[in-house]
């Protein structure tokens, strides 16, 4: 059997178009479960912030609260339970052999993953339903761990997909990974400003996402104690940490920078290998010519923030191969995409924290809360932005300089068959849960 | 005793555990599904009392069953999802309409109608999944995996559609059901509510036994080897015995009243049915071909792996306690 993970199959060979469509229901089911997975790692922190202001103020506006973001949370946590559920079964679905070859050494972070989900599940069950069966301080303590084990589960997620970006901790032998060592694969060098970056930006969107609504309803209605319980706490959530993200995203580059210089210049549509590379904002890459035109370039920034040296080499597209290249379009558009939504929510964080600490009081004029209503999509733009430069710039790999997304894909045919069907589903489950949530969670109560 | 088999182990007891508590919620969907009578709305409700707060803590050890399984033996998830890709779909559908239409019935209006649409999506999806994942069982467990692919239909249909893995599936869900009837005697202090309940267990019990005997029946057609073992090795007489005595107490306990000793008798029974199956199945992971050893990863993951449950066994079974405790103690008594 060892011999059968680089041999075609009797089948046929591969067919392309299956692997497109395995790729989509991949992409597809990823920017679905990501939605929930970032609520479901955020939102128990707003509840719990809640019910501890509830607990220390005794205002019944908070105990209200902790409650509809308890339904929120059930209600999305149960969605990211199963459709993670779902990805899980995929990766050998469409990726046999993929997981057959990584799953000896990238399996430990997923089976931890496994324990933090098990946690969570079961103290956000004495959340749920526990409100009248624990004693206060053990129902908090209840939300506190689910908060932290969300917090976790993404965490060791992510050092899966850090690891497929730098792979460590295995040698290829005859196309077999031999000297396996799962610990070395879960300190990858990615793995550390993945989770930073992925974690912070879990807080920030969920922070902005909840806090723009209710911005929304508070522009109808400003003295609705309510929401501005509810604008407040999500606020100081998702605007500490839309300032502390870009750092976080300088760390990230720099890793990238080193380790995956493809990815970075398909990111910033840089041709030329140059010293005092230039920083190229906007523009749109043209891949025939290998130029980025109609940019704005700024001298030496990207030598700068690549090495942190404005001599600094840094290595462009021309350099490599270009069945090497990842879709540069795609690449280039989602950074841009990303950085914009980044520094529109620091922006506009700076701007509230700078009103707070002048006024001493919530920042509530008409212009601030219409800027966090328009701003309320922009995190979880930027998040799947950001999946989308972080799995399509690892193209054509599916771990990176070690094995092809094309040599694992299932020799299974008609994968538009789930593709379609499971692409229907996901669309009929946001329509739902978003029509819930409107009910159950943001109207005002009476 | 090789570490290999410690962690194949392991899998049985948490697919064990998956199947008396996760197995138990699918079940309580049958009885939601199959609700009638006077006090059907009752059942109904209590159904949804008794699942809502475990659940979603239930549904993890499938995915700790996955993950040991992709750990441990990569082979033999590679192999599985490959040739049942259709049936794995097929219940990841269902684990997924079955979730999130429990969760969006306690949560959309209270209007009936509302309510009575995502009741029949959760019952239904309840229903199939575990014909699904008894099928997959079935199906790695007869002697017809492909180990020369040939064509598509023989590769990732027959696979699984044939008699045998489909009566593994009904079989399956006959055991769920009757794992949920039982548990709901005692859940509920209404006598007529759990009457109701105890004359279901007692309809299941039958079915079980039914379906069993289908089950190796068609077992001489497409899994010859895992019926020989099954009738001829030395445990083979202790096993059955034991099976058959704790079927009889189920349904001496449901018929005289004694729900806690019925309760008792029924976990034990479906537990032996699932270790006499993992028994039968021994050395191999998928039959004919994927042995534990030879689908097994290098020594290092596979120590690591053990220390990860370890340590996560004496982390998790606590909370678990605790849940029970919590949420089923004051009702048992």
């Amino acid at each position: 059997m060892a011999s059968e993970g680089c041999v075609e199959d009797a089948t046929g060979a591969l067919n392309m178009e299956d692997l497109i469509f395995a790729r989509m229901q991949m992409g597809v089911s990823l920017v679905f479960h990501i939605v929930f997975a970032c609520i479901g790692v955020a939102m128990p922190l707003l509840m719990v912030i809640a019910e501890w202001r509830w607990l220390k103020t005794g205002d019944d506006v908070y105990l209200t609260l902790a409650k509809r973001w308890a339904k929120g949370t059930a209600i999305l946590f149960a969605v990211g339970a199963v459709s993670g559920t779902v990805i899980s079964f995929e990766l050998g679905l469409l990726w046999p052999k993929f997981m057959q070859f990584a799953g000896s050494i990238i399996g430990l972070p997923f089976a931890l993953e496994g324990f933090a989900f098990f946690t969570e599940a079961i103290f956000l069950g004495i959340y749920l339903y526990g409100w009248q069966k624990v004693s206060k301080v053990q129902h908090l303590l209840a939300g506190v761990i689910v908060a932290l084990s969300g917090a976790a589960s993404a965490t060791f997620v992510v050092i899966a997909n850090a690891w497929m970006n730098t792979p460590t901790g295995f040698r290829v032998e005859n196309g077999q990974p031999v000297d396996v060592d799962p610990v070395a694969a879960m300190l990858n060098p990615a793995a550390l400003p993945q989770i930073l970056h992925m974690d912070i930006a879990a807080y920030a969107a969920t922070g902005f996402l909840v806090a723009g609504i209710h911005a929304f309803m508070l522009l109808k209605n400003k003295s609705n104690k309510f929401h501005r319980a509810a604008f407040a706490i999500a606020l100081s959530v998702g605007a500490s940490m839309a300032i502390i993200e870009p750092f976080s995203g300088d760390c990230l580059a720099k890793m990238v920078a080193q380790w995956q210089p493809v990815k970075l210049a398909a990111m910033e549509a840089h041709f030329q290998t140059e010293s005092c590379a230039p920083l190229q904002i906007g523009g749109l890459p043209d891949t025939e010519a290998r130029v980025n035109r109609y940019a704005i370039s700024i001298p030496c920034l990207l030598s700068v923030l690549a090495f942190s040296d404005p001599n600094a080499t840094v290595k462009g597209l021309n350099d490599f191969a270009k069945d090497l290249w990842p879709n540069i379009f795609l690449v280039r558009m989602a950074f841009q995409t990303m950085l914009a939504c980044g520094m529109a929510m620091m922006l506009i964080a700076l701007w509230g924290l700078f009103t707070y600490v002048r006024q001493r009081q919530l920042p509530d004029s008409d212009l601030f809360l219409k800027a966090m209503t328009l701003c309320a999509p922009l995190g979880f733009l930027a998040v799947e932005s950001g999946w989308m430069i972080t799995e399509v710039g690892r193209q054509p790999w599916v771990i990176h300089g070690v094995l092809k997304t094309a040599d694992v894909v299932t020799p299974m045919p008609g994968l538009f068959v789930p593709f379609i069907f499971f692409s229907l589903l996901y669309v009929f489950l946001f329509v739902i849960v978003v029509w819930l949530i409107r009910r159950q969670v943001i109207e005002s109560p009476t | 005793m090789p570490i290999e088999i410690l962690l194949a182990i392991i899998m049985l007891i948490a697919l064990n555990f998956y199947v008396l508590l996760g197995g138990a919620d699918y079940g309580g969907g049958v009885w939601d599904l199959l609700s009638w009578g006077p006090r059907a709305s009752k059942q109904r409700a209590l159904i949804a009392e008794a699942i809502g707060p475990i659940w979603e803590a239930n549904h993890v050890w499938l995915i700790l069953v996955i993950v040991i399984l992709f750990t441990g033996f990569p082979l033999a998830f590679a192999e599985i999802s490959t040739y049942l890709h259709i049936p794995l779909t097929l219940m990841l559908v269902g684990i997924v309409l079955r979730g999130s239409a429990f969760t969006f019935r306690s949560y959309d209006s209270r209007d009936d109608a509302v309510q009575r649409r995502w009741g029949r999506t959760f019952a239904i999806a309840s229903t199939i999944t575990p014909i699904l994942i008894g099928i997959i069982v079935g199906a790695i467990s007869s002697d017809r995996f492909p180990v020369i692919r040939s064509n598509f239909f023989k590769d990732f249909v027959l696979t699984w559609l044939k008699p045998f893995p489909i009566f593994v599936g009904f079989f399956a869900l006959s055991l769920f059901a009757f794992l949920a009837s039982v548990y709901l005697t005692v859940e509920t202090s209404d006598e007529e509510l759990r009457n109701d309940f105890r004359l279901r267990g007692l309809a299941s019990a039958l079915l079980v036994f039914v379906l069993a005997c289908f089950v190796f029946l068609l077992a001489g057609e497409d899994a010859p080897h895992i019926r020989h073992v099954l009738v001829s090795s030395v445990w083979t007489i202790p096993l059955h015995l034991s099976t058959g005595l704790c079927a009889i107490g189920a349904i001496v306990g449901l018929w005289k009243r004694q729900y806690s000793l019925a309760r008792l008798c029924t976990i034990l029974q479906v537990s032996l049915i699932l270790w006499g199956w993992g028994l039968a199945q021994y050395p191999f992971l998928v039959r004919p071909a994927i042995t534990i050893y030879a689908a097994a990863a290098p020594e290092k993951t596979l120590d690591l792996l053990l220390g990860a449950l370890i340590a996560g066994a004496i982390l998790l079974f606590p909370c678990f306690y605790y849940l029970l405790k919590v949420f089923k103690e004051r009702k048992a008594t």
